[in-house]
């Protein structure tokens, strides 16, 4: 239990050092209108990054979360636009579309045994595709249809926002707590020995890959919302981001240890220094490198912790 | 008159967590075996992996031919003369037999590999351990444990060695090929070579040993010339108890119907022909050589790998088919130790907690959730009930020693209600002391009325712990022995029966 406190704590240090140094560089930064921007930021890849946790936690990759965000966010446009139904049927429809992707790609991985690298990334193009053929390739303006779910309430905290610290609540209680949690843990850190413990690892698997199309669907709506429009482009390069915020977060690429609190933390951080930097004046492309260097010393520094923990002595 | 000292040990000492080695002085002499025992976490692999400049000592020093000796890495010892075959064998899967044998040191011809002198050399090192009739360019990971246990000895001997280190080198071996490396230590032997041959097993030892170095918690406890101590003497000084397994009482022929009953179980090459039955209450041994199917019959009957044909009858009901994976079979009530508790058995980084529960966790659950005081109390119960010894239940399992693993890995099943437990080489890698217990389990869990079925390459251990004993060959059942017909030769024979041209039918 300490150590995770541990984890949290240096996260937090980290997150806390960066608002200071960037409070110290720039003169606005420590305002509310940033807080502001950065928190109608994160929703759309908070809900993501929930469910990319479980997906590297199996040791699997999903690269499609960004297509099945933008797939999702024109399927909602249209439901709304062209088709004229009602917010909760266009809602439901773009959340379907996000299952229907996910549990394509666990059907694909899981039970025809394919790289999870190989199949999400066909989807992430499939996605794509679809997106722009539902939309043809049209932005849909909606407007107040949906502007109000990322819209701020009396507390500060928006409908989105909710959502998605909910999402990550949630999904750090089945992780920790439940039995299906503790399954995906053990199946990311050796699946043979959990299958020849009499424990089917495969749909548990599967139901990882469609929660996350799922999130990715609801993360769709978030995003739709802040823009108050459906953009078929919308959620590109958001799969690496995740990634990216999910790795920071220590979560390892090679499966079995993970946490969704700290991928939140993680988001947050990569929400912060972009925010921050884009303040101090830095254009796109020094942002994206100094992004890259962070995300690479995060595991840098995740790599050599865990080796002083983990040695074996004779 | 002894032989001079050929690699001398002074004082050596290694401290990681805990001390692993203090003040041990050893040394091997030139034309002769110098046994290495003692218990898991003795300190022997680090003995071992010192002499063989694998890992730097923190104190003391090494004398090579009476030159100070401080090898740098496993590479430099090499070309010193040191060699050392490691028991977690460091293959690179994707080379080639000969790439592998001659891994470092492949012939080369401006800077290209002299593929035809590899081949040559190589061919040359894997017959002289009996591999012969294996091509050199077959890719490693083609080869099963026995095989390239004896790749790895002829890797280490490709090069001429003056001392050659063995780490537990018949882990994996059957009968057959252990007896392979014996003449070859033999022959290292009389060729002048010094050998320090680290094993658990005091059979081997007490027939190639000149000399035994007993180890325990660190300290050199002993050194006996060969003859003056008994296997029971030198048991003792490891674990500092008597620690001896009672052989089985012998029990009445098994009647009536058994719980399981196998029917000509047939997979390609390795299954021919297998069947038995199996009974409440008795332990059944399943032995034969390497390739002779034991592994195969275990996982054919746990559902882990599909057959061609077969049936099986289970408490007396004819099954539609076999079992087609794991779950399935655990939820007729079959349980599996897997040979290897590393790669198929333990999550490692995770507790041994979660390690112990994961079979009845679901049993531990309310509404999906996991009740952590159920499960904290059901882990001590398992771990207290077959002597874990650990720190901290919370601890890694992976930091265990080798007994103690397997022991996490018996213990799984026994917070699940099964019929039937399938063990294959249920003691591989564990000290006496921690095999004695293992084997006291199996016992207690045949006397409540289970029906546990053992597959070992060691023909002793089966003795010592069944009551009957099924032995394959080729891929059929040679013969059954009872209890009161165990005979080490008659066995061996029948294990052998496929290979010597026999059609192999009982």
């Amino acid at each position: 239990m300490s150590e995770a406190w541990r984890d949290y704590l240096g996260l937090g240090v980290a997150l806390g050092a960066l608002v200071l140094a960037f409070g110290a560089l720039t003169d606005h930064f420590l305002s509310r209108a940033t807080f502001a921007v950065i928190a109608s930021q994160v929703p759309a890849a908070i809900l993501v990054a929930v469910g990319l946790t479980f997906v590297l936690i199996l040791a699997g990759i999903d690269l499609s979360v960004g297509s099945v965000l933008g797939l999702a966010g024109a399927v909602l446009g249209a439901a709304l636009g062209p088709l004229g139904l009602s917010l909760p049927m266009g809602l439901a429809a773009a959340l379907l579309a996000g299952l229907l992707c996910g549990a394509m790609n666990g059907a694909l991985s899981v039970y025809v045994r394919l790289p999870s690298f190989i199949v999400t990334l066909g989807m992430m193009e499939i996605a794509r595709g679809a997106a722009y053929i539902v939309s043809r390739s049209q932005t849909a303006y909606l407007g107040a249809r949906v502007e109000w779910i990322a819209e701020t309430t009396a507390l500060g905290l928006s409908p989105a926002t909710l959502v998605a610290l909910a999402a990550a609540a949630l999904g750090q209680l089945v992780l920790s707590r439940t039995l299906f949690g503790r399954y995906v843990v053990a199946i990311g850190t050796n699946e043979e020995a959990v299958r020849l413990s009499g424990i089917d690892p495969r749909p548990i698997k599967w139901i990882v890959f469609a929660a996350s199309g799922l999130l990715a669907g609801l993360a769709a709506v978030v995003h739709t919302a802040r823009l108050a429009s459906a953009d078929p482009n919308a959620g590109s390069g958001l799969e690496l981001q995740a990634i990216a915020a999910v790795v920071i977060g220590g979560t390892s690429l090679m499966g079995g240890r993970g946490s969704v609190v700290r991928s939140l933390l993680g988001v947050v951080i990569i929400a912060v220094l972009g925010t921050g930097l884009a303040q101090m004046g830095a254009a796109e492309p020094v942002k994206r490198l100094i992004t890259g260097c962070v995300i690479v010393a995060a595991v840098v520094i995740d790599r050599y912790r865990n080796q002083g923990q983990g040695r074996e002595g004779q | 008159m002894p032989a001079p000292a050929l690699l001398q040990a002074e004082r050596l000492a290694k401290t990681y967590a805990t001390p692993a080695l203090v003040d041990v002085s050893v040394d091997l002499r030139a034309g002769e075996v110098h046994a290495l025992v003692g218990e898991n976490g003795a300190g022997k692999s680090t003995l071992a992996r010192i002499l063989a400049g694998l890992t730097t000592p923190d104190a003391g020093r090494m004398l090579l031919a009476g030159d100070p000796y401080a090898p740098s890495g496993k590479a430099e010892a090499g070309r010193q003369g040191v060699a050392i075959v490691l028991q977690e064998l460091n293959l690179v899967e994707s080379l080639t037999v000969a790439e592998q044998v001659l891994f470092g040191a492949w012939p080369s011809r401006l800077g290209f590999v002299d593929r035809r002198a590899l081949r040559e050399q190589a061919q040359a090192a894997l017959d002289r351990v009996g591999l012969a009739g294996i091509d050199p360019e077959r890719p490693v990971r083609s080869l099963g444990v026995g095989q390239r246990q004896m790749l790895a000895v002829a890797a280490a001997l490709a090069r001429p060695c003056r001392a050659l280190i063995l780490d537990e080198p018949t882990a994996a071996l059957s009968e057959h090929e252990a007896e392979r490396l014996f003449a070859e230590i033999e022959r290292l032997k009389a060729e002048g070579a010094a050998i320090l041959y680290v094993s658990h097993r005091l059979e081997e030892i007490r027939r190639l040993a000149d000399r035994v170095t007993v180890l325990r918690d660190g300290r050199v406890v002993a050194t006996r010339q060969r003859g003056e101590a008994t296997s029971a003497e030198i048991v003792q000084l490891m674990v500092g108890r008597d620690a001896g397994s009672q052989p089985r009482d012998a029990r009445p022929a098994p009647s009536g119907e058994p719980v399981l009953r196998v029917h000509g179980l047939r997979r390609g090459r390795v299954l021919r022909d297998v069947s038995f039955g199996l009974w409440r209450g008795e332990i059944l041994g399943l032995a034969g050589l390497m390739g002779s199917g034991r592994t195969e019959t275990l996982r054919a009957l746990f559902g882990a790998d599909r057959v061609e044909g077969g049936e099986i009858e289970l408490r007396g009901r004819r099954l539609p088919r076999l079992f087609r994976s794991p779950p399935q079979a655990v939820a007729h009530g079959i349980a599996l130790v897997t040979e290897n508790r590393k790669d198929e058995g333990l999550l490692l980084p995770l507790s041994i907690r979660a390690n112990l529960t994961l079979a009845r966790l679901k049993d531990l659950c309310r509404r999906g959730f996991v009740r952590p005081e159920a499960e904290r109390v059901a882990a001590r119960a398992l771990a207290s009930r077959l002597g874990v010894k650990c720190a901290s239940l919370e601890q890694p399992v992976g930091q265990l020693s080798g007994g103690n693993q397997q022991k996490v890995v018996l213990g799984r099943w026994l917070g699940r209600d099964f019929d039937v437990l399938l063990c294959d080489e249920p003691t591989r890698g564990v000290d006496v002391a921690a095999r004695a217990e293992i084997h006291e389990h199996l016992r207690e869990l045949a006397g409540a009325g289970k029906a546990v079925l053992v597959a070992s390459s060691e023909i002793e251990e089966l003795r010592a712990l069944c009551d009957r004993i099924v032995v394959l060959s080729g891929g059929s059942v040679a013969a059954t022995f009872a209890r009161d017909r165990f005979d080490r030769d008659a066995i061996l024979l029948a294990a052998l029966r496929h290979h010597a041209g026999g059609r192999g039918a009982a």
